[in-house]
């Protein structure tokens, strides 16, 4: 077995708003764990708390968002005990971060040479000569053509698919174990959106980079990822390898998740989750995916189902899951 | 490759020869319309005579500043001086009205170069340490400061320090010019207004940048706080900043005459006053035209300078 290089256990962060009146539970008991070379994907809809959870592991929160509990064992050591003159040094050094928009995640007035070196240039103490080789090597990695001539730019002279190949460059400059590339592709079109995840993956098999892959796409889950995490409302709902989740989904919202992917040639009308996700500051009592489940009935209402193991490394959290399972197979 | 050079070589070209013919019209405008104002003011002869002077004298006096001439002919000349930047001998004091203009120019530029110096030395540290420390107590002492700045005329913010620095405490020279001290005052009094205007341009911009996924990124690589503010948000800030410091700059110009008079400082601001006062048409129409290409020619080199700063201005406009 390889090594572990994070365990995320039990992890919450919450905003407070409103003098601590309104808390709204953005990140909730949420654990995992990641291994060298390993890619974990997270996915749910928009506002279960994907970022907050990406940006609650590198201790970059906004103001007002506080870790209130949990633990990030990072490397073999819990790093919510360290202060943030320490994390400095564990930033880009040990965990690094793919944003998700390429057209803003690139300071305008700074070269694309300073940009990506700055990493290796504090992390790994290359200067001048050295520092440019790796600039170089690490654009041509991702496949930025004539690299000597274009770390001379500025961002706005690159495409959107550059920029956000660039900004890989960036999380790879200072030799990070860990990537974590938050929705990375949304904002490209399709076939550069193809061409990127085929250039991570490649990234990843070369340098042994664990990988936590953010989505609301299942489709690229499946293409990416080696175990998934299904967030519902801040929550674990669903959580095993991509194979056991993709052809036996216990939770209901992951069936559900799993019918709204696009198939290829099918002329079928996409589906829908109906209705909306509930407000995080205000949960229900009981299964916070209630309204929407189709299968729900009083006691999924009244009871909140506890994250349950379901087989080897797989984990649910709904009190029906025999009977979902049994549902799909009559389907 | 070269190709690209040559290109960018002959943009910048155009560049300059777009500028220097939109200069050239913004001058010749300035100078119409400061010909036609001066000769609204009144009849330059009844000042220069003494009382009770016969209406002979004065056609006399007329006659011998070419006041009598057709305003064709008048405007004709006065073209002809601003192209050779010889705008003849003044009216009231009878020297030569550029050299007049240069023995007050560096009186004026120094007054401008120290207020504008304090206002940058004070506006953009405040506005980075109001920004960064947003909300908290040294947020609050800033905008103070800034409110203040905004709502205090200068000439009472003059009078206010006369009143401490030099009449209570007799630390500072009331009024005239020689010494550094003689400095502090009117630099203080000029600068404090534009001090405010940075900071708040400053804090606001900074605000906006600490919030934009490239200081997130930048933080995300490790990098100190130090680094984050100062060259990653910083180097945002100076571009709004440029201009800014530009438009403050002519504003300052014209805003210095109140302070000049008030400091008695001999100055271009305090000359003009003077000049318009005694309807001295030559005097009045030099410094003018002149602090008029001064300024252009400054605007110039603080667009360069903007040019530099952002690289996706590429004097292409
Ligand atoms: N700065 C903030 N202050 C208060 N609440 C916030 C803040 N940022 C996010 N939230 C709330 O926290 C919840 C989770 O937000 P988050 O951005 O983590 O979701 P997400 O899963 O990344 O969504 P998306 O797919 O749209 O990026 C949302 O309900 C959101 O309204
Ligand atoms: S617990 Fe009940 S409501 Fe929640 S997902 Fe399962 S069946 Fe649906
Ligand atoms: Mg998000």
């Amino acid at each position: 077995m390889t090594r572990e290089i994070l365990k995320v256990k039990d992890l919450a962060t919450h905003y407070t708003g409103f003098g601590g009146s309104r808390v709204v539970k953005a990140v909730d008991e949420v654990s995992f764990s990641l291994e060298e070379g390993q890619t974990i994907g997270i996915v749910g809809e928009s506002g279960c708390g994907k970022t907050t959870l990406c940006l609650s592991l590198v201790r970059l929160l906004a103001p007002g968002a506080q870790i209130v509990g949990g633990s990030i064992e990072l490397n073999g050591r819990d790093i919510l005990k360290l202060s943030q003159k320490e994390m400095v040094e564990v930033r880009g050094k040990e965990i690094a971060m793919i944003l998700q928009d390429p057209m803003t995640s690139l300071n305008p007035v700074i070269n694309i040479e300073t940009q990506v070196g700055e990493a290796a240039f504090k992390h790994r103490g290359l200067r001048s000569s050295t520092l440019r080789e790796r600039v170089r090597q690490l654009l041509e990695a991702v496949r930025i053509p004539s690299p000597d001539v274009r770390m001379q730019e500025f961002p706005h002279q690159m495409s959107g698919g550059m920029r956000q190949r660039i900004a890989g460059a960036v999380a790879l400059s200072g030799e990070p174990g860990i990537i974590i590339a938050d929705e990375p592709t949304t904002s490209l079109d399709v076939t550069i959106q193809a061409q990127y995840l085929d250039l991570l993956r490649r990234l990843q098999k070369d340098t042994g980079v664990g990988l936590i892959f953010v989505t609301h796409d299942l489709g690229i889950v499946a293409k990416m990822c080696d175990d998934v995490i299904v967030m519902y409302a801040g929550k674990t709902v669903e959580k095993g390898s991509v194979r056991e989740i993709f052809n036996n989904p216990n939770h209901p919202y992951t069936s559900a998740l799993i019918r709204s992917v696009p198939k290829l040639g099918s002329k079928d009308p996409l589906y829908r989750i109906e209705g909306q996700p509930p407000d995080l500051s205000n949960l229900p009592q009981g299964c916070s995916f209630a309204s929407r489940c189709a299968i729900a009935d009083d006691h999924c209402f009244e009871h909140e189902p506890p994250l349950i193991e379901v087989g080897p490394r797989r984990l649910a959290a709904c009190w029906k899951i025999e009977e979902n399972a049994a549902s799909k197979e009559q389907a | 490759m070269f190709g690209i050079y040559i290109q960018r070589r002959k943009v910048i070209r155009a560049y300059f020869l777009r500028r220097l013919v939109y200069s050239a019209i913004t001058l010749f405008v300035l100078a119409t319309t400061i010909f036609g104002l001066v000769r609204l003011t009144g009849d330059p002869a009844i000042l220069l005579t003494p009382e009770g002077a016969t209406e002979l004298e004065r056609v006399q006096i007329r006659e011998d500043l070419g006041l009598n001439d057709a305003l064709p002919v008048q405007f004709a000349r006065f073209i002809r001086e601003v192209v050779t930047l010889d705008f003849g001998t003044s009216f009231h004091l009878g020297q030569s009205v550029t050299s007049v203009y240069f023995d007050r120019l560096p009186n004026s530029i120094l007054l401008v170069t120290v207020a504008m110096a304090f206002s940058l030395a004070l506006g953009i540290p405040a506005g980075i340490i109001s920004a960064v420390y947003n909300g908290r107590w040294m947020d609050f002492a800033a905008k103070g400061l800034a409110l203040t700045g905004m709502s205090i005329p200068g000439f009472v913010m003059a009078l206010t320090m006369m009143f401490f620095f030099s009449v209570k405490f007799s630390w500072l020279p009331t009024f005239g010019i020689g010494t550094w001290k003689h400095l502090v005052m009117p630099g203080i009094a000029l600068g404090w207004y534009f001090a405010a205007s940075t900071l708040r341009l400053v804090r606001s911009t900074m605000l906006d940048v600490l919030s934009s996924d490239y200081v997130k990124l930048a933080r995300l690589k490790g990098m100190t706080e130090q680094r984050v503010i100062m060259r990653h948000a910083f180097a945002n800030v100076l571009i709004p900043l440029i201009s800014l410091t530009g438009v403050n700059f002519v504003v300052m110009i014209n805003a210095a005459t109140i302070v000049e008079v008030i400091f008695v400082w001999p100055g271009l601001g305090s000359l003009l006053l003077e000049a318009v006062g005694e309807r001295d048409f030559p005097l009045v129409q030099g410094i003018v035209v002149m602090s008029g290409t001064l300024i252009i020619i400054t605007n110039f080199l603080i667009d360069l300078f903007y040019a530099w700063v952002d690289p996706r201005i590429r004097l292409t406009r």
